[in-house]
């Protein structure tokens, strides 16, 4: 009874080996091989986040075998456990327990959605699990969470939106009107952006928050100030292709301001689809460029295949489903942190999982290489946040094409918070 | 009568000396399960007072465990309250909602209740939303381990964590037993099946159903200050009409207008879900397919059939 | 922008709201009518009518225009169809027990959801509308299409009109409505009845699904708000009235949008909805709903 609930495949595998057959037919050097190490991965299954969950999915998959292929992690195969959160908080604390306690996972990871990711942080803290998030919310270095809960992967939104106003004041325009969704990844978004583009002495002269429950938008555009010299948008779910859509209704052949969006709106959407014509010309955020740029490092390559991603972003085995090519490199990312931290640690079992996250902690510099396709990063041990360049795209006949790169060092901020003083 | 009447405690202590005792032949996993099913039971358990007994068919639910969850979440995030004025702040707001949802939406009835219930719950989400500064919107907040802490037992470990979604539990169910049986309950239940006849015996509707949604409200309340305190998070997805079906599906599933229904069907849900996404990444299949068999074999809820086949003295 | 030109997006986009709302009401205010039934899966139907056009528009080449009718005729009827064999292997089963209904129907949107997220999958996606037409105003540009759809709508509603008042079907349908026992004593059979309002009413749905899917994608998730909404028009406009649904439609529809222009975006969403329900705290019975 001590395990909990078994999944009925595994139970199927132990019924098989009592009988002795399986035993019988293994060659003799997979017994003497060390038990593997267990990743559980909180899943976006089903609910709203799914089109994002389905390419966190494949992507995981496809670095846990090149993981498993160069020989695991210190020597030890790695298996992951996929469990559906449903992309809601109750379900996550639900499945961040159930990964740990029933199925004896030796840390947690992948979520994206923020609310869930709340949600189920405290659990984590409860149980002394690392909780290795893919959010990119401002949640963790806010000091919100907890010491077991770490963002490696990929750079929060706090430090994406930074980088973004310099180069929107310089080339775009200085009056901003924002439109974005009314919860906190909208609310991120216009603190932080207001804030920065402030301090390029620009202006935002308009915030549309457009409330999450919304599957129609053309009655919130004359909202828009008619001086307003770029509109910023940001959307996310179901509803993002019908926002730009009826955004480029709206504008039509009339004299409209500069667009400039986050990729999030146009997340596994096709730029070429009917209707989107109006975007040409109009510049996006991306954390990793999802149409592949001419000066692609050396790795590019290597990832897109090993994902089964083609040269525009989409999945190779159908050129219509589109990647969430900006986010997905977070999982990725995460698990060869978790390689690394646990090679640094000697990582053995759940006893050292405090040992595990002090190693995460003491990580900083992350280069360029297979591990991190999206490109070189710093970790801050204190805040357990990770920084990383971004880039800008415009969309060119169709396509995104990428214009600009940032540094890492025009995202930093002070620390807000110190989880290392924290107890565990 | 009263040979029913003890039969009928024994059944319902018996239960709660089974569950006293599940936390030391559970699993911890299973465990802290048990003590989620509990609490979630307790908003069934109001629910069941306001739908399976007095017949108000409310799709509104959402906003009552949320009024209890921010009730108790606020101050504790706030002002750094503790469980215990936090948990009493939570079952005061659950039950004042309720008693303003009720003057209002008790001027209908059946299908327009359920509407009303639903909008007014709906507009709750989006207030949440709207004063997101103060309530942190969507993303909620977590509760922190300074206000879990009841008369020095931490809240966010094992065995106090269920003990005090044990206590709850069992004084949900031995109020709302004690309810049935007394004077009061009959009255509710006349309101479900003649309400124009308890007129006539001299009973105000109102009056009786604006108690039955108030009570249900303390419910509903109690669970949600326990969610924030036990488990430690408070958002504003527990407002949105998931959170008003869950309770609905709960006591139909186990039996609307039985005491142990609201607990069993909990408990058979997360069994369900447990179960299905262990079989199959679509594990909604399953779930479906098994609501609709279940309904199929067992159309009143579980314990409804058997009270209605077999055991006619259950509550 | 000037209020004239504001007020006048507010209102179109207001109507195309009203008529989207209206078809799909439609559909459920017969089966809630007719059958007593709550239909939580109604706005499994709307998706199913979107997520096929979807489908048809892609596999039958041609012209857009083409494709877009040949879904506009094929969605509905296979969804009415599979709504069929749902009420004769489910609903009928249970003898339309309305408690029991509700478990079912819940049932039968998990089995519907997770047969699009498998089938289909969890992005949105878009069907190309049968005509490309922008009518630039001086303010603002506008979706032809979106006129289109309010068109539709009233013409559809009309043919449904004339089906319940003319014709002998849906004469039955109405006996139906009004006493079950009586009617089975005519010698209707409430059966067949009770499967046929069920196919409409998921027909109808379907329909609007498929009208609505160039102004907003496919996605396995978009039932939800029009079951909420389908639910409260129908209340509002009052029980069994094809003309109360209407109207409700329209003032849900119109107060969405004009609230929109004075209050930030969900301040606006609070009032409607505090708005509406206040219209049935003080007139229970709904717009044109005759007094119990």
């Amino acid at each position: 009874m001590s395990n909990g609930l078994l999944h009925p495949t595994r139970r199927g595998l132990l019924l098989a080996g009592g009988a002795g057959l399986l035993t019988a037919a293994l060659p003799g050097h997979v017994a003497a091989q060390a038990a593997p190490i267990r990743i559980g991965f909180q899943l976006h299954r089903t609910g709203i986040g799914a089109a994002y969950g389905r390419w966190y999915e494949r992507t995981t998959q496809a670095a846990l075998k090149a993981i498993n292929d160069a020989g695991g992690i210190a020597g030890r195969p790695v298996e992951i456990l996929f469990e559906d959160d449903a992309t809601d908080p109750k379900r996550g604390s639900e499945v961040v327990d159930k990964l740990t306690q029933a199925d004896g996972c030796d840390l947690v990871m992948g979520t994206l959605f923020s609310h869930v990711v709340m949600g189920s942080a405290p659990r984590a803290g409860e149980l002394k699990v690392p909780y290795l998030v893919c959010s990119e919310g401002y949640h963790v270095a806010s000091g919100a969470l907890n010491r077991w809960t770490l963002q490696p992967g990929i750079t929060d939104v706090r430090a994406q939106i930074s980088t973004m106003a310099p180069w929107v004041a310089a080339n775009l325009g200085k009056k901003v009107t924002m439109v974005f969704p009314d919860y906190a990844f909208g609310h991120d978004h216009r603190d932080f952006f207001t804030k920065a583009v402030a301090e390029q002495g620009g202006e935002v002269i308009a915030q549309i928050a457009v409330p999450p429950t919304e599957t129609s938008f053309t009655r919130y555009f004359p909202q828009i100030p008619a001086e307003t010299e770029v509109l910023y948008h940001v959307m996310v779910g179901p509803a993002v292709l019908t926002f730009v859509k009826e955004l480029g209704e709206f504008y039509g052949t009339g004299a409209k301001p500069a667009l400039f969006g986050f990729v999030d709106s146009l997340e596994a959407v096709d730029t070429a689809t009917p209707g989107l014509e109006f975007l040409e010309g109009s510049h996006f955020w991306e954390a990793h460029p999802r149409v592949k740029p001419a000066d692609a490092g050396e790795h590019e390559a290597a990832y897109r295949a090993a994902v089964g991603v083609d040269d525009n972003g989409a999945s190779v085995s159908d050129a219509k489903d589109i990647s969430t090519y900006s986010h997905m490199f977070s999982t990725w990312e995460t698990l060869y942190f978790i390689k690394q931290a646990m090679e640094a640690s000697g990582y053995a079992g759940p006893a050292d999982r405090q040992k595990l996250v002090e190693a995460m902690e003491a990580i900083s510099d992350l280069p360029y290489g297979i591990e991190r396709p999206q490109g070189a990063k710093r970790f801050n041990g204190k805040t357990h946040q990770v920084f990383g360049t971004q880039s800008i795209s415009q969309v060119q006949g169709g396509k995104l094409v990428k214009v600009h790169t940032t540094t890492i060092e025009e995202g930093l901020y002070e620390d807000a918070v110190d989880y290392t003083t924290m107890s565990f | 009568m009263r040979r029913n009447g003890l039969r009928v405690w024994a059944l319902h202590l018996a239960l709660l000396a089974v569950l006293a005792s599940a936390q030391f032949w559970l699993s911890p996993y299973l465990a802290t399960n048990l003590a989620r099913i509990m609490v979630l039971a307790v908003f069934a358990m109001g629910y069941n007072l306001a739908f399976g007994y007095t017949g108000l068919l409310s799709l509104g639910h959402a906003l009552l465990l949320a009024a209890g969850m921010y009730a108790a979440g606020l101050p504790a995030l706030l002002w750094g309250w503790s469980a215990g004025p936090a948990f009493i702040a939570g079952l005061a707001g659950g039950g004042l909602v309720a008693a303003v949802l009720g003057l209002l939406a008790l001027r209908t009835a059946g299908v327009s209740f359920m509407i009303v219930t639903l909008m007014f719950a709906q507009a709750g989400f989006l207030t949440l939303l709207y004063f997101a500064p103060v309530t942190r919107g969507n993303d909620g907040f977590a509760v922190a381990a300074a206000s879990r802490s009841f008369l020095g037992f931490d809240l966010s470990t094992d065995t106090p964590r269920f003990l005090a979604a044990f206590a709850i539990f069992a004084t949900g169910l031995l109020v709302s037993l004690a309810l049935m049986r007394s004077p009061f309950g009959r009255t509710m239940i006349a309101m479900r099946e003649n309400e124009e006849r308890s007129r006539m015996l001299g009973y105000n509707p109102f009056t009786v159903k604006l108690a039955a949604l108030t009570l249900s409200g303390l419910y509903a309340g109690a669970a949600g200050a326990a969610y924030a305190l036990l488990f430690g998070y408070v958002g504003a997805s527990f407002a949105t009409i998931q959170y008003s079906i869950l309770p609905m599906l709960y006591v139909l599933m186990g039996g609307a207008g039985t005491t142990l229904g609201p607990f069993l069907g909990a408990l058979l849900m997360f069994a369900l879900v447990e179960a299905a996404t262990g079989l199959t990444t679509a594990h909604q299949f399953i779930i479906g397919a098994a609501l609709v068999a279940l309904v199929l074999f067992a159309p009143k809820g579980i314990l409804g059939t058997v009270r209605e086949r077999w055991a006619k003295w259950l509550p | 922008m000037a209020f004239g030109p504001f007020l006048l997006l507010a209102l179109m986009e207001g109507l195309v709201t009203a008529a989207v709302l209206a078809l799909a009401a439609a559909g459920l205010s017969l089966v809630f009518g007719v059958m007593r039934v709550v239909n939580v899966a109604h706005g499994e139907f709307y998706m199913l009518g979107a997520v096929l056009a979807w489908a048809v528009t892609g596999m039958i080449p041609g012209p857009a225009a083409l494709t877009f009718l040949a879904a506009l005729i094929i969605a509905p009827v296979l969804v009415a169809a599979l709504a069929a064999v749902a009420d004769g292997l489910i609903l009928k089963r249970l003898n339309y027990d309305p408690e029991a209904t509700i478990v079912a129907t819940i049932g039968l949107l998990y089995i519907l959801q997770q047969a699009a997220l498998s089938l289909y999958g969890p992005n949105a996606n878009p069907v190309p509308a049968p005509f490309e037409w922008r009518i630039q105003l001086p303010w603002f540009g506008y979706s032809g299409y979106k006129l289109f759809v309010v068109l539709a709508a009233l013409a559809v509603l009309l043919a449904l009109w004339t089906f319940l008042s003319r014709t002998r079907a849906g004469l039955i349908m109405r006996a139906t409505q009004v006493d079950r026992m009586t009617a089975q004593a005519f010698g209707i059979n409430v059966d067949r009845v009770y499967m046929g309002t069920f196919a409409l009413g998921a027909g109808l749905a379907a329909l609007a699904g498929v009208l609505v899917v160039p102004i907003q994608q496919a996605q396995y998730l978009m039932g939800h708000d029009p079951l909420l909404l389908s639910f409260i028009v129908v209340i509002i406009g009052g029980l069994g009235s094809l003309r109360g649904t209407l109207v409700a439609a329209v003032v849900i529809g119109l107060s969405d949008g004009v609230i929109s222009m004075f209050f930030s975006p969900t301040l606006a969403k609070i009032l409607a909805t505090l708005l509406v329900a206040m219209v049935l705290v003080l007139r229970p019975q709904g717009l044109f709903g005759a007094r119990a």
